[in-house]
């Protein structure tokens, strides 16, 4: 436990360190950016059945490297209608605070650089958390700006969702975090990475044992939260509105190009690593080796945690990742409905609920586990009755409707009252009779006996059946030999 | 007290630096014609001010100007400022005559004013730093975020619950002034329509866009079906049909939208 880095420990290193420190974050951060790039594309891929990127390189982990020389050489294009200064300035204002909040993560204990013993972390402070909530308030920004700069309506509209977007999702985050600092009793980083050192010696009725540290487990809320916000925060998928590009061609960065267009690209997955280092650093753990590994002596001193810290890390990213493969795009008031009408009043219930515990459990002097059995089980347990009622009243129709088409009932559902078809108006859309018939249930069925029509363009004009392969029009089946050309 | 403490070389670069720097963001706000450009100088400033706080050894307040001010207010600044419009410049005729004139004299009669004041009444202070005005239990010695928690929830409480409880009601004000009552169950829901799609139309799905067989351009011209003939559904919302220029089909001597699919006659080889 000597290695773990105290407050005092910073702020004495010489300058020379302190410059090797700088340049290792940046290069860190950047080969992440590079390999969060080929690893997002690669894991999307095998979830969609694709094999990715595979081309340059081994096995195509250059791809992200020459993607970004290829965007340096592309021609930089200034609008005509753009306001310069703002234009130019906006993907840099994105860019600097996305370095900068990296700068208090910390990526390990103290470990000897070169005859130094010096914290694997650049800086740290008594507000050290806080330092990365400025820098992502900051890096809002560099967005709202790009997009009103570019003097463009989509550019425009996406910029206007980022502002809205990124205030109200930095509250839920913000509110995430103080159940950590109210359990750590500080906001640096480095000490609430020893606040979860594994010392949490839980006594329940006589019996002892090492519960868990990480604050994941013991603030599981403050955590979903957390993971939620953070995703808002970055603007990634299924939170992407600032960019939707189905709605907003590409959002934000519509008009940019070159290496303006890479320095937003860089910011967004700086920010993602950022983000995922926090969670890291916050919730699991920090660069303390997890519990199969931490029984071994070593683990938690020299050059090894960073190994842990980077697979935490990754192990973030991927979460992302899965998020971006699987959920579809929120619509916009929902989106927004989700951050203030649940996130948000959750996060104040349960920074209420912790406060309570702990204050309940000092002053009457509790041990843990009369804490948990006294208080924490009844909440969940009426959290948990309360959330089933909730589901089975909202589930109520799907229901009825399931246990019905069990039943075999073709048409499940209750005749409903349907809102009048408007019709005439300016719509040109007379009803169509030839379309496919409707099923039973309601719902559309395609046509069973389907024949593809003859296209105009192709000479021979016999309608093909399904099934039978369509001639592409270009090539003809070669001819096959003749037998009796060697006769 | 006791006697005074030495300002650091370090701080005093920083001022130097650091406050021309904040006086021309205060300056290029209230000069700068473009309102968002305005909001940027105010920005910069007010992020001076928030570096100043933490060289002050105020990390905490510091940090809360950046996150508070210029991360949170700042931005909903700008939010109404695009939502005005980027082309909304300040107009400069006088309305009333004289007014520029007597603004400059008053602003800077006023700002000598201050300074004078400010100056008059530091004169002659002695630097204490912040152990010396905070020092002993609860004091910088437990950290500056422990001291300020001290006293906003002790000695000023009730000013800090009084002032939540005039921005709540600010913020509740707004609300009242902004929001429409509409009837609970007057909209239908994006579930509800979708339904009523499903049950009612015959063509649920989305309608036909002018698609692979289209020859023209325009939102006015119909959606061809793979036999060539137009499709009806395909007609935009509000647009009467109208004839416009298409290609013809499968011309390439007229460059047809054809061409470049080729034809089987003249492939085989």
């Amino acid at each position: 436990m000597n290695d773990s880095p105290t407050l005092a420990d910073f702020g004495q290193d010489v300058w020379w360190l302190v410059l090797i420190k700088i340049v290792g974050v940046f290069g860190l951060l950047v080969v992440m950016t590079l390999f969060a790039i080929v690893f997002e594309r690669k894991v999307v891929a095998r979830m969609q059945q694709r094999s990715g990127p595979n081309r340059v390189g081994p096995r195509g982990y250059l791809q992200s490297l020459a993607d970004g020389l290829k965007l340096a050489f592309k021609e930089d294009i200034m609008p005509a209608l753009a306001d310069k200064p703002v234009y130019f300035l906006a993907p840099v204002i994105a860019t600097i605070p996305a370095f900068l909040a990296f700068s208090v993560i910390p990526l390990g204990p103290e470990v000897s650089i070169l005859g130094e013993r010096t914290p694997l972390q650049l800086i740290d402070a008594p507000i050290g958390v806080l330092v990365v909530l400025a820098c992502s308030a900051m890096g809002v920004y560099g967005i709202v700006l790009g997009g009103w700069a570019s003097g463009s309506t989509y550019p425009l509209l996406g910029s206007l969702r980022s502002a809205a977007q990124m205030v109200s999702y930095e509250i839920a985050m913000g509110l995430s975090i103080v159940a950590v600092f109210l359990y750590a009793g500080t906001m640096s980083t480095s000490e609430i990475v020893a606040a979860q050192a594994g010392d949490n010696r839980l006594d329940f009725f006589g019996l002892t044992f090492d519960g868990p540290s990480w604050y994941a487990v013991l603030l599981p809320v403050s955590f979903i939260i957390y993971v939620i916000a953070v995703v808002g925060e970055t603007n990634r998928a299924p939170f992407d509105l600032p960019e939707a590009e189905s709605e907003l061609v590409g959002g934000f960065h519509t008009e940019y190009s070159s290496l303006k267009f890479a320095l937003f690209f860089l910011a967004e997955y700086v920010n993602m690593v950022t983000v995922s280092a926090l969670a890291a650093t916050l919730f699991l753990g920090g660069w303390r080796a997890p519990w199969p590994i931490s029984i071994w002596d070593g683990a938690n001193s020299g050059w090894w945690p960073l190994l842990w810290f980077l697979l935490k890390v990754v192990a973030a990213l991927f979460v992302f990742i899965w998020l971006r493969g699987t959920l579809p795009r929120l619509r916009y008031d929902q989106f927004m409905r989700f951050g203030w009408k649940v996130l948000v009043p959750t996060a104040l219930v349960w920074i209420l609920a912790v406060a309570t515990m702990r204050t309940v459990s000092r002053e009457y002097d509790l041990s843990s586990g009369e804490v948990a059995v006294y208080v924490g089980l009844p909440i969940a347990a009426v959290v948990l009755g309360v959330l089933l009622v909730a589901s089975r009243k909202s589930n109520e129709p799907t229901r009825i409707a399931a246990v019905a088409a069990a039943a075999g009932s073709t048409n499940p559902t209750e005749p409903e009252v349907l809102p009048p078809v408007r019709t005439g108006g300016a719509r040109h859309r007379p009803a169509q009779r030839s379309g496919p018939a409707r099923a039973e249930g309601g719902f559309p069925i395609p046509p069973m006996d389907l024949v593809v029509p003859p296209s105009p363009r192709l000479a021979s004009k016999e309608p093909v059946a399904a099934g039978a392969p369509v001639a592409s029009g270009r090539r003809r089946p070669s001819p096959t030999p003749r037998k009796d050309d060697d006769a | 007290m006791g006697a005074g403490i030495e300002i650091g070389t370090a701080e005093t670069v920083v001022f130097w630096i650091l406050g021309p720097i904040a006086l021309a963001g205060a300056l290029g706000m209230v000069f700068a014609r473009n309102a968002v450009h305005s909001a940027l100088f105010l920005v910069n400033t007010m992020l001076a001010l928030g570096v100043f706080y933490v060289v002050q050894e105020a990390p905490f307040l510091g940090a809360v100007q950046i996150i508070v001010y210029t991360g949170a207010i700042m931005i909903l600044f700008l939010f109404v400022l695009m939502l005005v419009g980027r082309d909304s410049s300040d107009s400069v005729v006088e309305t009333l005559r004289g007014q520029r004139v007597a603004a400059t004299v008053l602003g800077i009669g006023f700002a000598g004013l201050v300074g004078a004041g400010i100056a008059r009444a530091t004169e002659g202070m002695v630097v204490t730093g912040l152990e010396g005005v905070q020092g002993g239990a609860g004091g910088a010695a437990d950290g500056n975020i422990e001291a300020i928690a001290g006293l906003l929830f002790t000695r000023y409480l009730l000013a800090f619950e009084v002032t939540s409880a005039l921005l709540i009601t600010a913020a509740v004000g707004a609300m009242v002034l902004a929001h429409i009552e509409r009837e609970p169950g007057s909209r239908l829901t994006q579930k509800e329509r979708s339904r009523a799609r499903f049950l009612t139309s015959d063509h649920p799905q989305t309608l036909p866009g002018p698609g692979v067989y289209a020859r023209a351009n325009s939102i006015a011209a119909p959606g061809r079906l793979p036999d060539g003939s137009p499709s009806e559904a395909s007609y935009a919302t509000g647009v009467e049909p109208q004839v416009v220029e298409e290609l013809p089909p499968g011309d390439p001597a007229a460059g047809g939208s054809d061409a470049a699919l080729g034809t089987t006659r003249g492939t085989a080889r």
